[in-house]
């Protein structure tokens, strides 16, 4: 998993250098500074998901299945929302804004940097709600402990994707 | 120590009885490291004799000035899909079946840590493939005549934009190679888990064989350099397809950018293909020079510094982009000091070799000469690393004669030998070291007479990927020398696989150990049944099989 990790990093790094890189260079509009606003709700919902799944690894550990999956359920539904907000915003930027990935430069880095990273919102989604279902039906038991782990640790990794993305998208190119 | 050769009679696959559709069914299936390493060495030479062909057609319409065996469209699929057929389908499935099978056996393991994703890496590797082949009838779509795609093997922007290349054949070239770069992670993923988590009792990092520490340091590049060309590949699909601006220069994108990405790959790649040679004949040198490796914690060494070089070299292939004096300089240095670790190791071959009792068998000839050929690729690139004189022989000859003598002179060399080498564990017969003297002689012959010309005709101002050329530029003479080289490969080639054939026929047996080698893997039966060893092996220095042969005299105090 930590090779998986170091491989996913260097995929996700070159999308960065391309945002970085064609920062700026868009020849007509709309610019990030125009359409953007730092999506909040979903930050805190994403980053505090990484806390309810380490809860569930804690829980799977101390043998209390039940607790486990309760904050596995947690996590799935923070994620949603997460995933929610980013829907609403490219529904907004879409229809209204008239930014699309073929618009300019910004779209084309944009639409694929935040959508290389949703991808792996939705594939840790279904690997956590698969286990929250697991958990459910008492196929999960505390000796999974070690595997689940693992899958948490893909979702911390996708979180830490997030802080990078929200750094370079929001912050720094607004 | 504890480890016989177990004297159960393996399940031998040439005789076996049963349905073939049984049997098929059974290779399909498998998710044996060993079956797996077999089927994608097996499928990687099938690809070589398809790549070979394409060589020979490029070299026929070479031969003399101005042929018209071929239209200039006909040759850019030409070129393109050699070059793309020889990296991704010859190299890299031959350099990993190679690790698939001799990594789990080497370090007494029982199979590679994830035996199901080893078998996705092979699928997807091959499915990938048979999509790169199947462009010739589809690269058009199902109206209009096939192609396949014309783009070059490293595909530079704005060559692969829509309105350069329509019709379908670069999404060809970009899908089939994203799949096999999907697999080839996968499996280094498997290679890094299984060595560092599955190595026998006593095995520790230090005793590890050569061979393991190398696929090691190959695997950890694949991690880090084959995601950046899926990414790569990733946004060109977004350009073609949803109409996005990453490599259109007319809309602020930037085409230099898909260069930076696409060697960003390439070069750690020319090393992924490299160092499971220099792993090879790492092993093969010290047991057909009947000594122990020469400075074994150098050649670690070496392997860690040009795995950590190799990423940071790149744009040495883009010296005539324009980057600006500093980055060719930087790059140009770079370039350089990668010329020490690689140095070393050469040292370490010849000093291993020196004062040894040299047996000069099959793999151990191609093992030399792969040391001679080496050098001098390594010389070439050099060279080429001159930033002045890169500009004046860039996209020449002299380049593809560079890399044609890192690639086939180097590669494809060692992995002949180590097939000569390992052939006999994997099929329990030897192949014929008679014929095996002519197979190593023709191709070097062939091989030199194709591949040295070419440094002439390159400096003679020949650029590379032109169909034709005129009469009058003197590049006739090294051209036809060239082409004359290609009946000798072909008949080197047409020998080994005759050998093959006759040896599964009818080779002599093995037995276990037919070298008189040091490592694990010889401890098992040849071939090895599906658990490997019986118990799971001790051991206790580099040579396991040394200490079990002579027992009054271990390695273990000596290291």
């Amino acid at each position: 998993m930590v090779c998986l990790i170091v491989a996913e990093a260097s995929l996700f790094a070159v999308f960065v250098v391309a945002y970085l890189y064609d920062l700026g260079k868009s020849l007509s509009g709309p610019s990030p500074g125009e359409v953007l606003s730092v999506p909040i709700l979903g930050t805190v919902c994403l980053l505090s998901s990484s806390v309810t799944v380490a809860l569930a690894v804690r829980a799977l550990g101390r043998g209390a299945v039940r607790r486990s999956g309760a904050w596995l359920l947690a996590t799935v539904l923070l994620a949603v929302v997460f995933l929610t907000g980013t829907a609403a915003e490219w529904l907004r930027l879409i229809t209204r804004e008239g930014l699309t990935i073929g618009t300019n430069l910004f779209g084309t880095t944009f639409y694929a940097l935040v959508g290389l990273h949703a991808s792996h919102v939705i594939v840790g989604l279904i690997m956590l709600a698969l286990i929250a279902v697991f958990a459910w039906s008492r196929a999960l038991r505390p000796s999974h402990v070690e595997r689940v782990e693992l899958v948490s640790w893909y979702w911390h990794f996708v979180d830490a994707v997030w802080v990078v993305v929200l750094t370079v998208v929001y912050v720094i190119g607004r | 120590m504890s480890i016989v050769a177990p004297p159960i009679a393996a399940p031998d696959m040439l005789v076996e009885r049963g349905g073939l559709l049984a049997k098929l069914h059974e290779w399909v299936v498998t998710v044996d490291h060993k079956r797996l390493g077999v089927m994608y060495v097996v499928a990687g030479l099938a690809f070589f004799l398809i790549a070979g062909l394409e060589a020979g057609v490029i070299r026929w319409q070479l031969a003399a000035a101005g042929k018209t065996f071929v239209s200039p469209q006909v040759f850019n699929r030409l070129f393109t899909m050699h070059g793309t057929t020889m990296v991704f389908l010859v190299g890299i499935p031959i350099v990993f079946g190679f690790a698939n099978y001799l990594v789990p056996l080497m370090i007494g393991a029982r199979d590679l840590a994830f035996p199901r994703l080893n078998a996705f890496g092979f699928w997807a590797f091959l499915f990938g493939g048979l999509l790169l082949y199947f462009s010739f009838l589809g690269g058009d779509g199902l109206y209009g005549a096939g192609s396949a795609p014309d783009v070059g093997w490293f595909a530079y922007a704005p060559l692969t934009a829509r309105a350069f290349s329509p019709g379908n054949s670069t999404d060809y070239w970009n899908l089939s190679i994203l799949v096999m770069g999907f697999g080839t992670v996968a499996t280094s993923i498997n290679l890094i888990a299984t060595t560092l988590t599955m190595r026998c009792r006593g095995m520790s990092l230090g005793r590890m064989p050569l061979y393991v520490w190398m696929m090691l340091v190959v695997s950890g590049m694949t991690v880090l350099a084959l995601p950046p060309l899926s990414a790569a590949q990733i946004m060109l699909l977004l350009d073609r397809f949803l109409g996005a601006h990453f490599f259109d220069t007319q809309a602020g994108g930037s085409a230099v950018m898909w260069q930076h990405f696409f060697w960003f790959f390439g070069h750690p790649e020319v090393y992924i293909l490299m160092v499971p040679g220099f792993a090879m004949v790492s092993e093969i040198i010290p047991v057909f020079s009947r000594k122990v490796i020469f400075g074994y914690p150098m050649v670690v060494a070496a392997s860690l510094a040009i795995g950590f070089l190799a990423m940071t070299v790149w744009a040495h292939h883009m010296f005539a982009v324009g980057m600006g004096a500093p980055l060719n300089s930087a790059f140009a240095a770079s370039t350089m000091l990668i010329a020490i670790p690689t140095g070393i190791k050469i040292f370490n071959w010849v000093a291993t070799m020196y004062g040894g009792r040299i047996r000069f068998a099959t793999p151990m000839l191609f093992a030399c000469a792969f040391l001679f050929q080496f050098l001098c690729a390594g010389l070439t690139g050099i060279i080429l690393s001159v930033v002045p004189f890169n500009w004046q022989l860039t996209d020449s000859y002299f380049v593809v004669a560079h890399f044609h003598f890192v690639l086939v002179g180097s590669l494809i060399f060692t992995i002949f030998g180590a097939i000569y080498y390992w052939f006999p564990k994997v099929t329990g017969r030897m192949l014929s070291e008679r014929l095996g003297r002519w197979h190593f002689w023709l191709f070097l012959i062939g091989f030199n007479l194709t591949f040295v010309p070419m440094h002439w005709a390159g400096m003679l101002g020949m650029p590379r990927r032109i169909y034709t050329y005129p009469a009058d530029r003197g590049w006739d003479f090294w051209n036809l020398i060239s082409s004359l080289g290609v009946p000798f490969q072909v008949a080197a080639v047409l020998i080994f696989v005759v050998n093959i054939a006759l040896s599964l026929r009818r080779g002599a047996p093995a037995g276990s150990d037919p070298w008189d080698a040091w490592t694990l893997e010889w401890s098992t039966a040849s071939p090895p049944p599906p658990y490997n060893f019986e118990t799971a092996p001790v051991v206790e220095s580099r040579r396991p099989l040394w200490d079990l042969k002579h027992p009054d005299d271990p390695d273990g105090p000596h290291e």
